[in-house]
């Protein structure tokens, strides 16, 4: 017998998981999610990233849902909902979704939730596992490239240079791209950034 | 180790695309006698990788960090995420000795090693903890009389509160004691700890599809927000301490004015700018003309 999981608080507007996923008979397919398709160890994964102990702690209440800057304005981007299907072992899902990078990391969520779930470090761990998967929105990418190249986010250029020093601002000293890569080195960022395809909107 | 100077710890944004803030931080500690010492060297904190990998932005942050050791002196940020991030990563390294091995054991590769030495401090808690309400109060020459401010604080300035623990993450006042130092109101408007939707802006074209406003995105939409909660309250300008906010507050308010087909014409002063202007300092010694929207409203206040 097939397990299903009636998803309709977790998905009832915006994205359709349930449709992508669900092989189920004609009818079903809008609000059931085949369980047995699930990783059910994905929710102990993640439970083992620092930050993201408490994972299993959410009762789907919804308060970060309802104090998120993002989902008042996004059709799609429902913290409660990718909690959910984290637990659920939806890995695949949420891993390849494009709400995993639309958070604001303004910590809103993390303040108020009263089982102490902290979504923003859960939200954090799941980008991570993403990117390890191959997935880097090119916004991202280009930051990392610009750190590498240059030790700072955004590059600074010569123009901005001359700028500072028409308003009487010291000359900024050079950071050490090199240290930066051999500890990028260290850490497997290169194996990070290096492959995969930028995501495509 | 002394507490009067500080290391100034100026990230990315700040010496490239803001420097309004950075010189008229300069000329206030200047007029409170507030020493600050030039780093030698630093680079981004890592808070825009920690999206790619935790590990690298714990080591960038990690390495930033001993280079201020190496000085023996205390940071002092003025942007609230390289300050969440450094401050965060401080004490977590200070605590976690586990984490903390690792780390070093990564840094040392480098010759470098964390040693838990130093402070990471921004502006606003030097400047209310160092300096002080009365000594800001008693340098101030020209009150801002009449001027009607609101306080935007930033979430990165406030949260997560139990790294941070700056000021109450809810009802925050720290921003706007220092407001009311320059003699200028500082107004209550409705959902004062609204995010200003900059860290969105990168992954943009990922949310502009969905977003009930097509192109604009949820970035953009929060930012406007803002703004029309200012305009009911009647305010005559945002006062911010933070590049991210100001940049979209201030440099994306005429994209939003087009976007939406309103206007808001809210000017967006860095708190150090307000605290100099009431401080007597020349206008034209500020890089105001920086600004996207024109303040010369407010110096004609006080």
């Amino acid at each position: 017998m097939t397990v299903h999981f009636a998803l309709g608080a977790v998905m009832n507007e915006g994205v359709d998981v349930a449709k992508e996923e669900a092989e189920s008979k004609e009818g079903e397919k809008e609000r059931f999610y085949r369980l047995s398709s699930a990783d059910s160890r994905f929710k102990y994964e993640l439970s083992r990233v620092p930050g993201s102990e408490k994972l299993l702690l959410c009762l789907q209440c919804g308060t970060c849902t309802a104090d998120c800057p993002v989902a008042r304005f996004s059709d799609s981007y429902r913290p409660i909902r990718i909690l959910r299907m984290a637990q659920l072992g939806m890995r695949e899902r949420v891993l390849s979704s494009d709400e995993i990078w639309l958070c604001a990391t303004c910590f809103a969520c993390s303040e108020r939730c009263h089982q102490g779930v902290e979504f923003a470090n859960i939200l954090r761990a799941l980008r991570n596992m993403a990117v390890k998967e191959g997935i880097i929105p090119p916004g991202f990418r280009e930051i990392a490239s610009n750190v590498l190249k240059t030790g700072f986010s955004n590059e600074i250029t010569k123009f901005q240079r001359r700028k500072r020093e028409k308003l009487g601002l010291p000359p900024l000293p050079n950071s050490n791209p090199e240290r930066i890569a051999k500890l990028a080195e260290i850490v497997g960022f290169f194996s990070l950034i290096g492959r995969g395809d930028n995501r495509s909107v | 180790m002394s507490e009067s100077a500080y290391l100034l710890y100026l990230g990315c944004a700040i010496p490239s695309r803001v420097l309004s803030y950075e010189v008229a931080t300069r000329k206030v500690a200047e007029g409170l006698d507030l020493r600050l010492v030039e780093m030698p060297e630093f680079s981004c904190c890592g808070l825009p990788l920690d999206a790619i990998s935790h590990d690298m932005m714990l080591v960038l942050a990690a390495q930033n960090l001993c280079l201020a050791e190496q000085q023996g002196l205390n940071i002092m940020t003025l942007c609230p995420g390289c300050n969440g991030t450094l401050c965060t990563v401080n004490e977590t390294l200070k605590k976690d000795r586990g984490l903390r091995e690792r780390v070093n054991g990564q840094l040392g590769e480098v010759g470098m090693e964390f040693r838990g030495e130093i402070s990471v401090r921004h502006l606003v808690q030097v400047l209310l903890r160092d300096i002080g309400l009365k000594a800001i109060e008693d340098r101030v020459a020209r009150p801002l009389k009449g001027l009607r401010a609101a306080a935007h604080h930033g979430c990165h300035l406030l949260r997560p509160s139990r790294h941070l623990g700056i000021d109450d993450p809810e009802h925050p006042t720290i921003l706007k004691k220092l407001i009311e130092a320059t003699g200028s109101r500082c107004l209550d408007y409705r959902n004062e700890l609204e995010c200003c939707g900059a860290p969105v802006m990168v992954t943009r074209p990922l949310d502009a599809a969905g977003g009930r406003l097509g192109k604009v995105g949820v970035s953009l939409q929060t930012t406007r927000e803002k703004l029309v909660h200012l305009r009911e309250a009647g305010a005559e300008a945002l006062v911010t301490v933070c590049p991210s906010c100001y940049r979209m507050y201030d440099i994306n308010q005429p994209i939003i004015e087009r976007a939406f087909n309103e206007s808001f014409n809210i000017p967006v002063l860095h708190y150090p700018e307000l605290l100099a202007l009431a401080m007597g300092t020349d206008p034209d010694e500020l890089a105001l003309n920086e600004h996207r929207i024109d303040t010369s409203k407010i110096l004609q206040t006080g």
